[in-house]
């Protein structure tokens, strides 16, 4: 490994979230803060201590708005990163490079909204297609054409990939069935106690064909956070670490924000992008790692992310995922909290958090392998995005 | 109430196209690269001298969706979206009216669907 690495300099040592509804009842902002402070109780530090916040460009509380709330003196340390879910492993990503450099010592990311209440994140967006910069002249090609809400954006890709590879709806489904499994088992989850057949899936109605409703994630009000210090000061807390054994963001050829339809291949090349860089900077392969979380607003991305990163080759992941491989006890168990269809639909926040619980040993889907093992964790798909591999121990 | 394009000087001869009748794509004027959706810099060969060409208005259906929910603006539900590879080799998404289904390597030629004086969209009926 060369030196100039960001391979464990830095841990997640606290996690923190508010409960996961569909009608919070107060602000985003009052939700945001609420997660940081429980995530800086978690990691056992003092709220004075966060001299660094990180967040998503979509996210409606500035780094300055969370740090008056929080009665923070100073900040250090402040960054937003661009396109959506995509930035949810990059915001973590940030904080590493920040306390690994000595920029700031303590760093939180954060993530809070009423995406359900409010602004619903499900529907036609109007103000995507009129934003004043070049993600909305990027619009202009789908959004007054008909084309603008995330899945009719993600069916176009879906039907694709169903006609390259012979994959079906039911194969979708597997995603779906798997993700409520666990999330029936998961008393934070929305879904608790409901799981779903893949007879289900298929009676669930059509959303944008071939997209049944059960192959969309939850709308959510809710808000995600997340501590990270450098290695040598997780060692003084309380909580196991979640190493950062690899951080990685990744954007593809003549890419686009969830309508990258103008290349050769319309899928996910830009998660090959962020796979190929974590497994050069952990050293790992696929083999290695026992459970990964996989961002899944929409099921037919987990199978092509499975693919992008190595789990199984071009057009294989409707056998990958056959016969419960990917729910708990099988080959790869995925998305142990049940996943944004089950659990919240964070914006792959809550997914990190359960990557967190996995390698300190308390999910309640616990995989034994992954408590001295790893976990992959990824962020949103059909946008730039990004990964982390997170290890209690160093590689 | 129908959703408008964002539109800047790299975009605008496109939409001047469909006023007309016409279906532009960019084309380098200094290596005559096709490309869509356009932009300023030539991908090929870098230069910033760019101009169009009238497509011809036929293609073929690369993917498509039939839109059940949720609401979009300006249309009535369902509608029919393709990705269609024109035969210029550039590739645009459109709408596809009269049909409630549709199927890859299916035949398409554009028509126009004016909105109001300031917009007219391009759309796509089976040949």
């Amino acid at each position: 490994m060369t030196t100039r690495t960001l391979s464990g300099k830095a841990a997640i040592v606290g996690i923190g979230a508010t409960e996961f509804s569909k009608a919070s009842g107060r602000s985003e902002l009052q939700l945001s803060v609420e997660a940081v402070r429980a995530a800086v109780a978690d990691a056992g530090l003092e709220v004075g201590e966060v001299d660094g916040l990180t967040t998503f460009t979509m996210d409606t509380s500035s780094e300055i708005a969370v740090a008056r709330e929080l009665g923070l003196p100073e900040l250090r340390f402040f960054s937003r990163i661009n396109f959506g879910g995509g930035a949810a492993c990059a915001t973590v990503q940030q904080a590493a490079m920040a306390v690994a450099t000595g920029v700031a010592d303590v760093v939180v990311a954060y993530r809070g909204f009423n995406e359900r209440s409010e602004s619903r994140f499900g529907q036609f967006s109007v103000a995507a297609a009129t934003q004043v910069n070049t993600n909305g002249l990027d619009n202009a090609w789908t959004y007054p054409l008909g084309l603008g809400t995330p899945a009719a954006t993600v069916a176009m890709q879906a039907r694709r990939y169903m006609h390259e590879y012979g994959a079906t709806s039911t194969d979708f489904g597997a995603v779906a069935v798997a993700d409520r499994r666990h999330a029936a088992t998961n008393p934070h989850a929305f879904f608790h106690e409901r799981p779903i057949t893949i007879e289900d899936h298929q009676a669930s109605r059509m959303i944008v064909d071939p997209l049944h409703l059960l192959d969309c994630c939850q709308e959510t009000d809710g808000a995600q956070a997340i501590v990270v210090v450098s290695a040598e000061r997780a060692r003084d807390l309380p909580q196991r670490p979640a190493h950062v054994v690899a951080a990685a963001q990744g954007s593809g050829r003549d890419q686009f924000v969830m309508t990258s339809y103008y290349r050769d291949d319309i899928g996910i090349p830009e998660m090959g992008v962020v796979g190929r860089e974590l497994w050069r900077q952990s050293g790992l392969t696929p083999a290695d790692v026992p459970t990964a979380v996989l961002y899944d607003h929409f099921t037919p991305y987990v199978l092509m992310q499975l693919e992008e990163l190595g789990f199984c080759g071009r057009g294989e992941a409707p056998g990958f995922v056959a016969d419960g491989a990917i729910e708990l006890g099988g080959r790869l168990p995925l998305n142990t909290h049940g996943g944004q269809l089950g659990e919240a639909y964070l914006h792959g926040m809550n997914g990190i958090a359960e990557a967190v619980r996995q390698v300190r040993g308390t999910s309640v889907n616990q995989v034994p392998a992954a408590v001295d093992g790893h976990v992959l964790v990824t962020a949103g798909t059909g946008v730039p995005t990004s990964g982390l591999v997170l290890g209690a121990a160093l590689v | 109430m129908a959703v408008r394009p964002m539109v800047n000087r790299d975009s605008q001869f496109f939409w001047d196209g469909t006023q007309v009748g016409e279906l532009r794509i960019q084309v380098c004027n200094a290596c005559g690269a096709t490309r869509f959706p356009p932009g300023p810099a030539c991908q090929q060969c870098e230069a910033y001298d760019r101009g169009h060409e009238v497509a011809a208005g036929e293609g073929t259906v690369y993917s498509y969706v039939v839109h059940r929910h949720p609401p979009v603006p300006g249309k009535e539900l369902p509608i029919v979206i393709a990705l269609i590879d024109l035969d210029e080799g550039v590739r645009m998404v459109g709408e596809v009216e009269g049909v409630d289904d549709l199927e890859i390597g299916q035949r398409l030629r554009v028509d126009f669907r004016r909105v109001d004086d300031d917009l007219t969209l391009p759309v796509w009926r089976t040949v």
